[in-house]
């Protein structure tokens, strides 16, 4: 029989559900066999606002729902002997081991190994002349008129597979690459050697199908009458298998809604790719000019034919720096000639504020005229009758320049258009991400268990 | 009369980003369909498609085992999502503008 290792992903993004992790727990233990959990919740920009957060509080920066995601599945995890790996440590990766080792000793497990990635923050002084070197010119000038919020290089899954060989039960990692999650335990458990190019090829591709969660089981796929999708309310998050050869196999519990068939893993496994013979991560360059996707049916779809080439000798990295504010605000006209009204505010916000870089949209179909319930005229039906609601945006180094929007928006109430209601505003500060190649041996990988 | 069938009805896409770089999948429901799409659905052909969002360029991939392309569109998202004013900074509904094209059957 085929060894074959399972790979459950329960998070795609900071801010995905949080009760899709038990199904996954619960179908691993079902199959029994070798398995682990995999959260990535660090999108481009995530980082640098858990950063930010740090900065407010120096126990947090990491996860912000890292206990919802957690709690229903850490102790049938450490007693079924399925490691937990997550990015959730974002800016403060000891924060959340930390976390983690107090939710663990509350239900009555006070000894788990929880290893800590480090290595990927090179915001400190001492790396900044040098971080300079390897960015554009243009983004060197940027730098040097903003602040720096958070600078972190992608690394790769060897800390991680080292980590789980030396038997973490929970790995925690700021920025890692988002297929590093997989990779690591593919990885420590079927023992390759880490210049098995086409091995680790496959291996962050499945990585790759696992890392936005629900986008390769039906999520982000749905089209009414056309693709459609059963259950979205109840999607199952997914589970790939994984063997020795390198095929995978994508499915997700079997109770759950969603959907896996050839569409949905085409679709995943092109997103975010430029080059496809040259999908560039920290471990490897992956290729799937040759991959073929077979569907099994029953929501299984096997992937096989990925290869690897020699991985690249840079590793890449974020720069997030302050980027001033973004102001947003919004007012709705219903009924006869409201697109006309709309219209009409759109020009007197662009008078009044002409000095500002300005955007303004006009949104609708049908909102304003209904009651709570969803009562009320249908506006297609009706002639001459438009729901509009205009929504002016600006961004601008000063917070009060940005916030005129909001005040010029609200004051339409009275000195605007007949009928101009539900305002709302919105001004919030805007982060800028610069990308820069650094040379590997800068960058000091290592891991390390949390000390009890 | 020349005729034309929309993108939409031969082909599914999904878009993803990376800071002011799209990258859309179009993929063909059925492998008969995929040579029409390599033979009309050109770099510049899109390039002109998305030209109200002033791209600098358009880099098509074939992946004909998949019978897909996968077309790689810069500088189309106004910054990305740091810097753009849209609502969708991500650029992430910018598949079912693709799929509003209209591909000529003519040569069929």
């Amino acid at each position: 029989m085929t060894d074959i290792y399972r790979v459950a992903c329960a998070a795609g993004f900071s801010g995905d559900r949080t009760d899709v992790a038990k199904p996954l727990v619960e179908e691993l233990l079902r199959h029994g066999g070798s398995g682990c959990l995999i959260f990535e919740s660090l999108a481009e920009r995530t980082l640098a606002l858990a950063q930010l957060e740090r900065h407010q509080n120096p126990e947090l920066g990491y996860e912000p729902l890292l206990s919802e995601m957690l709690e229903p599945v850490l102790a049938d995890c450490v007693k079924g002997g399925i490691p937990i790996i997550g990015n959730f440590g974002a800016a403060n990766p000891e924060g959340a081991a930390r976390l983690i080792a107090a939710m663990a000793k509350q239900k009555g497990l006070p000894n788990i190994r929880i290893a800590i990635v480090q290595g990927d923050d090179i915001s400190a002084p001492e790396f900044r002349s040098q971080l300079e070197t390897f960015l554009s010119p243009d983004d060197q000038k940027t730098l040097t008129q903003s602040s720096l919020v958070s600078a972190n290089v992608y690394l790769g899954a060897r800390e991680i597979a080292e980590a789980l060989v030396a038997g973490a039960q929970v790995v925690v990692t700021g920025r890692v690459a988002d297929p590093a999650l997989t990779v690591g335990p593919l990885m420590a458990y079927f023992k390759k050697d880490w210049t098995d190019w086409d091995f680790l090829g496959a291996a962050t591709m499945a990585g790759h199908l696992l890392e936005c969660g629900a986008q390769v089981t039906g999520g982000y796929f749905a089209d009414p009458g056309l693709k459609d999708v059963p259950c979205l309310a109840n999607l199952g998050f997914p589970i790939i298998e994984f063997d020795i050869q390198g095929n995978i196999c994508v499915t997700k519990p079997s109770s759950s809604g969603g959907l896996v068939n050839r569409m949905t893993v085409t679709e995943q496994l092109l997103y975010e790719l430029h080059d496809p013979e040259n999908y560039l991560t920290p471990d490897v360059t992956a290729d799937i000019t040759q991959a073929q996707i077979h569907d099994l049916g029953s929501n299984r779809v096997e992937v096989v034919g990925v290869r690897g080439h020699p991985r690249p000798s840079t590793l890449k990295a974020n720069v997030c720096i302050d980027g001033g504010w973004l102001a947003e605000a919004e007012i709705s006209y219903a009924g006869l000639n409201a697109y006309g009204r709309a219209q009409l505010a759109g020009q007197i916000i662009r008078e009044r504020l002409s000095d500002l870089n300005l955007r303004i949209d006009f949104i609708g179909s049908s909102s304003i005229f209904k009651s709570d319930i969803g009562e009320g005229p249908q506006l297609t039906s009706k002639d001459g009758f438009e729901d509009i609601r205009m929504r002016v945006a600006t961004a601008h180094n000063e917070k009060n320049q940005a916030q005129r929007v909001c005040r010029e928006v609200t004051a339409l109430y009275t000195c605007g258009p007949a009928g101009g209601g539900g305002v709302r505003t919105s001004l919030k500060p805007r982060l800028n991400t610069l990308v820069c190649f650094i040379p590997r041996d800068l960058v000091r990988a290592s891991y390390q268990f949390l000390k009890s | 009369m020349s005729q034309s069938i929309l993108l939409y009805k031969l082909a599914h896409a999904r878009t993803g980003d990376k800071g002011n770089r799209s990258n859309i999948s179009v993929i063909a429901y059925r492998q008969e369909d995929f040579s029409l799409l390599q033979k009309e659905l050109t770099e510049e052909k899109v390039k002109a498609h998305f030209g109200f969002r002033n791209p600098s360029a358009v880099k098509r991939y074939e992946l004909p085992h998949l019978r897909a392309l996968n077309f790689v569109i810069d500088d189309v998202l106004d910054g990305g999502v740091n810097l753009s004013l849209n609502l969708d900074s991500h650029g992430k509904s910018l598949s079912y503008w693709l799929l509003a094209m209209e591909i000529n059957l003519d040569s069929e």
